[in-house]
């Protein structure tokens, strides 16, 4: 009785979420899968067109290079996960004042995407922004970093790592409030110290807040929408455009109304994400098990 | 508690920490410090090019009473926290369940739903536009805060379900097994042993969620479009114009705007802190 | 986790408020008018509309401007209102061949709106029928520092060899020629469409805009030599893609630079940052081809009547309204720009005066280049522009690629 019990258990617990979930996310993926396959403005009637979209976008130049930013992005990013960390231990101590302190060092991910660009923009700008004139006192020539179609992508990275360390702190600051003492007590009791006793003690126990600060920073850098929008418009001429911004530009923008073509674009970009979760989920789950 | 507690240090060490850690704060904001200072220019400054210096004037009451008379952004503010409430304590419920169902349980179908979860979190807004906004004009639930909520919900549960799922791995089974063989039944398991446990991950769990969906933009556009029903995303762009944008007036706003999220991380960091009951196998 | 008995009823009473719709009003109004003078002006509009029909009560929704690029593509089928704020010419197109936009052909004959508003006609016309009403546009030119000018002994200049010769003097003297900010790179799309309306004329640029004149025809390629003649040597501000227009503008209000080709919303924000009539100014853009007709870009806010609004009728009456003269002109007045209809009372600012001879004399009204082609060919060609700025030696290889999408668009 009790294992029959046991057994429908997790799929009533599961029965709401999956419901919603089912309904509002994974229908709708499909449904937008299967719009990739015609040409589509978005308001009138639509045409099958079969691979044509995937066919045309494998041809485009502006695909191979919001590919390769999205690369940079992701690589780059990662450091938002050790930056986390390194604010997080920093923070955590007991001191007067410091949980105020640690819901301001928090503010950066709380603040609209869109004033962080814009203020970063204007630390680029040239003539004014404090970051071209630091570099123009510093090397002799202001680089326009924004102007520059190889720096543009770096530029939009940069201001975009400074909320995502805020989001991996707040992470690790979960993480090391879960930390058990006794660990850390007989550790210290054993002579161990510092940096040994961060690599062997505390970061294996910080295991799951790592991979979801990972896998948020991965979110992070594919969705980077608001900031490529709001600094460049993923200009100049298109050298920082992104595969969110494109699909956005294709589909949505007023200057975008191929949502096929656009809904192609965003299978790609699921399709990239999905590689990624899977190699996420088979490390993590083989760590689980051979625990 | 690693690293070493300050206090036991050396008094040096703890002044050089004290005195470390406001100046980190100051550089870690100083984009911050830009937006606070722009929201207090006046909008000539930007159009003389004064964008670093000290302001010509101090705009203070003048652009923080202007937001709340060229918009509505009281009115605003009240949308979305009728939007990102609700919206916290569904998701957190639903995840807390699903996440204990997947945590807890073994049984066939686990992992690939635990990667549904994860996968669907993944997904890219625009690609669920079209269908997310038409199964809400269906359902007749277009332009009311209702169904903006019903969509939050369903989408932040993927990633909840992430995080619970993960947290409940890491409690130590035994609590389970004990209370099974003195009887007690699943719910219960879950209502009175688990679910206390897992205090600092609904915290931090609610405080995400509420600055993920406080802070959302595209939703918000695509499922709303009324003064009653628009949060304060939405709202706060309003202020910049067609041609003109008036970056002073929406420094300002974003600010008002930015402060709920960081109260509900004030507010719930208590609760991160606790040490709670982990390594107890005892009931 | 104990839940309060209190918190529980505030979930309670959030859940009760959550299902509340937006109540239906007679008359639904969508704009996108959110900067505070638009918004004003379209308070008055509405305002003047219900004292006149005291049985309508009009329900105004204000979008935020980028928002509602997106939001209309929504609600023109989700949930319509029974007028929305649009632009004419190609922009329109889309909702008028996805049927989202009514046919208003009565309410333009009804009320001898072809004579009232001859200029703009035809940019609202598809398929022999109107789609809305125009109920504004403003001038683009060269606004200019006079004192600048007069410091430097620089007369306007009203041909192409006298303004290409201000640039040099100007450059020389230490002073940024030409002011621009392409890092939203519609500005850039304003030169290149006075240099051809300039160098071929307006029904040359209609039908390249059409999609029917190759990118790499000889014409094209004088457009943009013209154009080599400033950007070569220096005379457009450096990095110019790393500025919004409005970051470009203290260049101008700090004497930096002494000409910025835009459109008269410059005036505002320029005269906040303290400049006056009396040091700045306003030329039309030169003639360069002599004897090519004088054609301007004058780009036209609409309104429409959406397909599946709910109240026809009153809509059609609000539709009659708005294109009334006296409304216009009180409506212009706040918005700051210029009426359509053309027997409106003729506006007091200097800037608005000039801009109304301008546009009133001028042979015909284009649109602007990314209301005149069509979308994806205004984002390629407009990225070609902000790309020649920066490169002008790329200028076969930017103009071979504006051809391969043109092949590609307008099939």
């Amino acid at each position: 009785m009790m294992l029959k019990r046991r057994k429908i258990a997790p799929w009533l617990f599961l029965a709401p979420g999956m419901a919603m979930f089912l309904l509002y996310v994974i229908i709708p993926i499909g449904q937008s899968i299967g719009l990739s396959f015609y040409d589509w403005d978005g308001l009138g009637e639509k045409t099958w067109i079969g691979w044509h979209n995937y066919i045309e976008l494998f041809g485009d130049d502006a695909f191979y290079v919001s590919l390769k930013n999205n690369v940079a992005f992701l690589t780059l990013y990662m450091l938002a996960v050790p930056g986390g960390l390194a604010i997080a231990l920093f923070l955590n101590q007991n001191v007067f004042g410091i949980r105020l302190v640690k819901s301001l060092f928090f503010f950066p991910f709380v603040m609209s995407q869109v004033v962080v660009g814009l203020m970063f923009s204007w630390f680029y700008a040239p003539n004014f922004g404090l970051f071209a004139r630091f570099i123009g006192w510093l090397t002799g020539t202001q680089v326009a970093v924004l102007a520059d179609s190889r720096f543009a992508i770096y530029g939009i990275i940069a201001a975009g790592l400074w909320p995502q360390i805020a989001y991996c702190m707040i992470l690790y600051l979960t993480g090391l409030s879960n930390i058990s003492p006794d660990q850390v007590e007989a550790a210290r009791l054993d002579g161990c110290k510092g940096p040994q006793m961060l690599w062997h003690i505390i970061l294996p126990q910080l295991g799951p807040a790592t991979f979801i600060a990972v896998v948020v920073t991965v979110i992070g850098a594919l969705r980077s929408f608001d900031l490529v929008s709001i600094m460049t418009n993923g200009g100049p001429y298109g050298s920082s455009r992104v595969l969110s911004y494109y699909m956005f530009e294709q589909a949505l923008s007023e200057y975008g109304y191929r949502m096929g073509y656009g809904a192609a674009i965003a299978v790609i970009l699921f399709a990239i994400m999905m590689v990624f979760i899977s190699i996420f989920l088979i490390r993590m789950i083989g760590r689980e098990r051979s625990v | 508690m690693f690293p070493k507690p300050i206090e036991k240090a050396a008094p040096a060490t703890q002044w050089a920490y004290r005195i470390a850690l406001p100046i980190s704060l100051l550089l870690w904001l100083i984009p911050m410090i830009g937006i606070a200072i722009t929201s207090i220019r006046p909008a000539a400054d930007l159009a003389a090019g004064n964008y670093f210096g000290w302001p010509s004037r101090f705009a203070f009451r003048e652009n923080y009473t202007a937001i709340f008379e060229n918009s509505p952004i009281a009115y605003y503010i009240f949308n979305s926290f009728k939007v990102t409430l609700p919206t916290v304590l569904g998701a957190v419920a639903l995840s807390c369940l699903t996440g204990f169902a997947l945590g807890v349980y073994r049984f066939r179908g686990n992992l690939l739903i635990f990667f549904m979860f994860v996968a669907g979190n993944f997904v890219p807004f625009q690609i669920l536009m079209v269908p997310v906004r038409d199964l809400t004009i269906r359902t007749g639930l277009y332009d009311t805060t209702l169904g903006l909520v019903l969509f939050h919900i369903a989408f932040q549960t993927g990633f909840c379900t992430l995080f619970m799922r993960n947290f409940i791995r890491a409690l130590p089974y035994e609590l389970i097994e004990s209370a099974r063989i003195d009887g007690i039944s699943e719910w219960r398991i879950f209502w009175n042993i688990v679910l206390p446990l897992m205090r600092p991950a609904i915290a931090a769990l609610a405080v995400l969620v509420f600055t993920f969906v406080w802070n959302d933009y595209f939703w918000a556009t695509v499922l709303t479009q009324s003064k009653d029903t628009q949060p304060v995303t939405a709202g706060l762009y309003s202020l910049n114009g067609q041609w003109v944008s008036a970056w002073n007036l929406v420094s300002a706003g974003s600010i008002v705007a930015a402060l709920p999220p960081v109260a509900m991380f004030f507010l719930m960091q208590r609760h991160f802190i606790a040490g709670l009951t982990l390594g107890a196998t005892k009931g | 986790m104990k839940i309060s008995t209190w918190n529980l009823a505030l979930a309670g009473a959030l859940v009760a408020s959550l299902a509340s719709k937006a109540m239906a009003g007679d008359l639904v109004i969508n704009t996108d008018a959110s900067d505070p003078a638009p918004k004003k002006a379209w308070e008055l509009i509405v305002a003047g509309f219900e004292k006149e029909n005291p049985d309508i009560k009009v329900k105004l929704n204000t979008f935020d401007h980028e928002g509602f690029k997106t939001s209309i593509r929504n609600f023109l089928s989700a949930d319509a209102p029974d007028i929305v704020t649009w632009y004419a010419g190609n922009r329109m197109a889309p909702f008028v061949k996805a049927k989202l936009f009514a046919d208003v052909t009565d309410v333009w004959t009804d009320n001898k709106l072809d004579d009232a508003m001859k200029s703009t006609a035809a940019s609202m016309e598809m398929n022999g029928k109107k789609w809305g009403v125009p109920y504004t546009y403003y001038q683009w030119g060269v606004y200019y520092r006079k004192d600048i000018f007069q410091a430097n002994g620089i007369a306007v200049p009203t041909k192409w060899d006298e303004f290409v010769a201000a640039c040099a003097k100007l450059k020389a003297a230490g002073i940024i020629p030409i002011a621009i900010g392409t890092q939203a790179p519609w500005p850039a799309a304003g030169w290149f469409d006075y240099l051809d309306l300039r160098v071929n004329g307006y029904e040359f640029h209609r039908d390249l805009t059409a999609g029917k004149i190759p990118y790499t025809d000889d014409r094209v390629k004088a457009v943009f030599a013209k154009w080599a003649d400033l950007v070569k040597p220096g005379y457009f501000v450096e990095n110019s893609a790393a500025l919004k227009w409005q970051d470009a503008l203290p260049l101008l209000t700090q004497g930096k630079a002494a000409m910025f080709l835009l459109g008269n919303f410059i005036v505002a924000p320029a005269k906040e940052a303290g400049l006056t009539d009396a040091n700045f100014g306003f030329f039309p853009f030169p003639e360069i081809t002599p004897g090519v007709a004088r054609a301007e870009d004058a780009p036209t806010d609409t309104v429409h009547m959406p397909a599946k609004a709910k109240h026809k009728a009153e809509a059609k009456k609000f539709l009659a309204y708005i294109a009334r003269a006296d409304v216009q002109a009180a409506a212009n007045e706040a918005l700051g720009q210029l009426p359509t209809n053309n027997q409106s009372a003729k506006p007091n600012d200097p800037f608005l005066q000039a801009g109304f001879d301008m546009l009133s004399s001028a042979s015909a009204l284009a649109q602007f280049y990314d209301r005149d082609a069509p979308a994806d060919m205004a984002k390629a060609g407009m990225e070609g522009f902000q790309q020649f700025l920066a490169k002008p030696d790329n200028v076969d290889q930017i103009l071979g690629e504006l051809e391969k999408a043109r092949k590609r668009i307008y099939k």
